[in-house]
C-alpha cells in the first residue's frame, strides 16, 4: 500500500486523507497543534446559508475515523526532503517521517490587525476584528468598549488586502460575504443597532453570495458607504470616531461608531510560509504556488509534493473541499494503479 | 463694527453622520422598499432624458438623499420629467420613477 503524508488537519487535509483512506492509500496526518480544524472552530455560523460550523467540524472528524488514517497531533513538519523515490518529512524535532507523496495542506492564518496602525486595533477597545466578532456572535454576547449593547456597528472591508501597505496586494476573497454574514447576525442580535459596511467594492462572487447582500441591504437594513475608512481615533466616551470619504457623492464624512470591525484578510499559515521556503516551493506572498492557474493546479514544483486548499491562495470552506478532492484525485492518477 | 477683511470662516464639507436626520430617508423607504436594493450602477443616470440637457444626475441624487444631505435636492428634482426610463434599465427593479416622486413630496413637506 502506497504511503501519502499530509501536512495539515484543517478542511482540506481532512477531506484529501479521507478520499485517499478511502481508496487504498494509507494516510499519515501530521498537525502541528493538538486538535485538528481550528481556523473552522472559531466561527460560529458560515455563509451563506448560515449553517453551523461545529456541525461542519464534526462531520470533518468524522472523516478522520476511517481506516488507514494514522493522525499525528502536536507535530510540525518543516521541511521535505527527496530521496530517491521517497519524501522524507522533517520534523521540528529533527526526526524524518517517510512516504511515497506529500500534501501540503497547511492553510492560512488571519491578518494580524496591529500592522495597520491607523485604525486602533489592541489599543482603542472600540475596535475589534472579523474573528473577534464572531466569536462575540458564537457567545451571543456582543458588547461596545464599555460593555454596553453597542447602537452602532460599523464593518470596514480589505483590511490587509488590497494594500501595498500591507504587502498584499490580492483580495483575500471571503471577506465582503463574511462581512455581509455578520452584519445579518448582529442584525438578528440587535433589532436596532445602525449597521454600515465601508466597503471599496463589494465581491460577491459566490452561489448566493449577491442574493445574501441583496437581503442585508433590503431587509435587514444594513448600509453600504463605498469609501475606505482613512483612519479611526478614541472619542473621550469610548466610541471610536472614523473618517472616510463617501465616494459615491464625493465628499468626506465622519461619524462616531461603538464597534469598529476590522475585516482581516487571509495570510498563508506560519507553516506554509515555512515548507514553502525550505522546499523553494513558495510564490508571491509565500502562499505556495502550484503549476498551473486551470490544470496542474494541485501540483508543486516540486516532483510528488502536492497542495491543497488555502496555503495556496485565499478560499472559502466550500473551494477548499473541492480543492482537496482535486487533489486527492491528482495523487490517485500519479500513484494508484492502472488499468 | 465688522471689519472686513475680503474673506471668511468656510463651513465644513464634512458629513457629520452623528448630526444628520435620517427620517425622511426612512420615510421613503416605507412608501417605496426597493430603494434600499440601490447598487449605485448609474444605469439611470445613463439612460435619463434629463440628463442629457442639465447636470441632474439622479443617481447622485439617490447617493445624497441616504446620506440625509436633503439641501438644494428638492430643486434639483424638478429636472425630472417622470419619463421613468431609469426604472426600465434599473438591475435591482428599483421602483424609480414613484421614489422621485415621493422625494419630492417628502421633500416639500419637509
Amino acid at each position: 500500500m502506497k504511503k501519502i503524508a499530509v501536512i495539515g488537519a484543517g478542511p482540506a487535509g481532512i477531506e484529501a486523507s479521507y478520499i485517499l483512506a478511502s481508496n487504498n492509500f494509507e494516510v499519515t496526518l501530521f498537525e502541528k497543534s493538538s486538535s485538528p480544524l481550528s481556523n473552522i472552530l472559531d466561527k460560529a455560523y458560515l455563509f451563506p446559508d448560515f449553517s453551523s460550523a461545529t456541525e461542519l467540524a464534526d462531520k470533518l472528524s468524522a472523516k478522520l475515523l476511517q481506516k488507514n488514517i494514522q493522525v499525528v497531533l502536536d507535530k510540525e513538519i518543516v521541511d521535505i526532503k527527496k530521496d530517491g523515490d521517497i519524501y522524507k518529512l522533517i520534523d521540528k524535532e529533527e526526526k524524518s517521517h517517510i512516504a511515497d507523496a506529500v500534501l501540503i495542506a497547511t492553510g492560512y492564518t488571519i491578518f494580524d490587525a496591529h500592522r495597520k496602525e491607523e485604525y486602533g486595533y489592541g489599543i482603542y477597545k472600540g475596535v475589534v476584528t472579523s474573528l473577534d466578532l464572531e466569536k462575540m456572535i458564537r457567545h451571543k454576547q456582543i458588547f461596545n468598549s464599555i460593555g454596553d449593547i453597542p447602537s452602532r456597528i460599523t464593518f470596514l472591508q480589505c483590511v490587509g488586502s488590497r494594500d501595498e501597505k500591507s504587502g498584499n496586494n490580492y483580495c483575500s476573497k471571503v471577506c465582503c460575504v463574511t462581512a455581509v454574514k455578520q452584519a445579518i447576525e448582529v442584525r438578528k442580535a440587535l433589532p436596532d443597532a445602525e449597521i454600515y459596511i465601508f466597503y471599496m467594492d463589494l465581491r460577491m462572487w459566490g452561489q448566493g453570495f449577491e442574493e445574501l447582500y441583496r437581503e442585508a441591504q433590503e431587509k435587514y437594513d444594513i448600509r453600504f458607504v463605498r469609501g475606505r475608512i482613512s483612519e479611526a481615533s478614541a472619542t473621550f466616551d469610548g466610541k471610536v470616531q472614523i473618517k472616510s470619504e463617501d465616494t459615491l457623492i464625493g465628499q468626506p464624512l465622519k461619524m462616531n461608531t461603538d464597534l469598529l470591525v476590522l475585516m482581516a484578510g487571509m495570510e498563508p499559515s506560519q507553516g506554509t510560509k515555512t515548507i514553502g521556503k525550505n522546499c523553494h516551493i513558495g510564490g508571491e506572498y509565500q502562499f505556495i504556488s502550484s503549476q498551473g492557474a486551470h490544470i496542474q493546479d494541485n501540483l508543486t514544483t516540486m516532483e510528488g509534493i502536492y497542495v491543497a486548499g488555502t496555503a495556496k491562495r485565499p478560499m472559502s470552506i466550500r473551494d477548499t473541499l473541492t480543492d482537496a478532492d482535486s487533489a486527492a484525485v491528482q495523487i490517485m492518477m500519479d500513484l494508484g494503479e492502472k488499468l | 463694527m465688522a471689519v472686513n477683511f475680503g474673506y471668511s470662516i468656510s463651513t465644513t464639507r464634512v458629513i457629520n453622520f452623528d448630526n444628520c436626520d435620517f427620517n425622511l430617508l426612512h420615510q421613503l423607504e416605507e412608501i417605496v422598499p426597493s430603494y434600499k436594493r440601490c447598487l449605485n450602477c448609474g444605469a439611470c443616470t445613463a439612460t435619463c432624458s434629463a440628463q442629457q440637457f442639465t447636470k441632474f444626475n439622479i443617481r447622485k441624487i439617490k447617493s445624497l438623499f441616504t446620506s440625509a444631505q436633503y439641501d438644494k435636492l428638492a430643486k434639483e428634482l424638478d429636472k425630472c420629467m417622470l419619463c421613468g426610463k431609469c426604472t426600465l434599465v434599473c438591475p435591482r427593479g428599483i421602483n424609480l420613477r414613484p421614489a422621485i416622486m415621493n422625494m419630492r413630496k417628502i421633500l416639500s413637506n419637509k
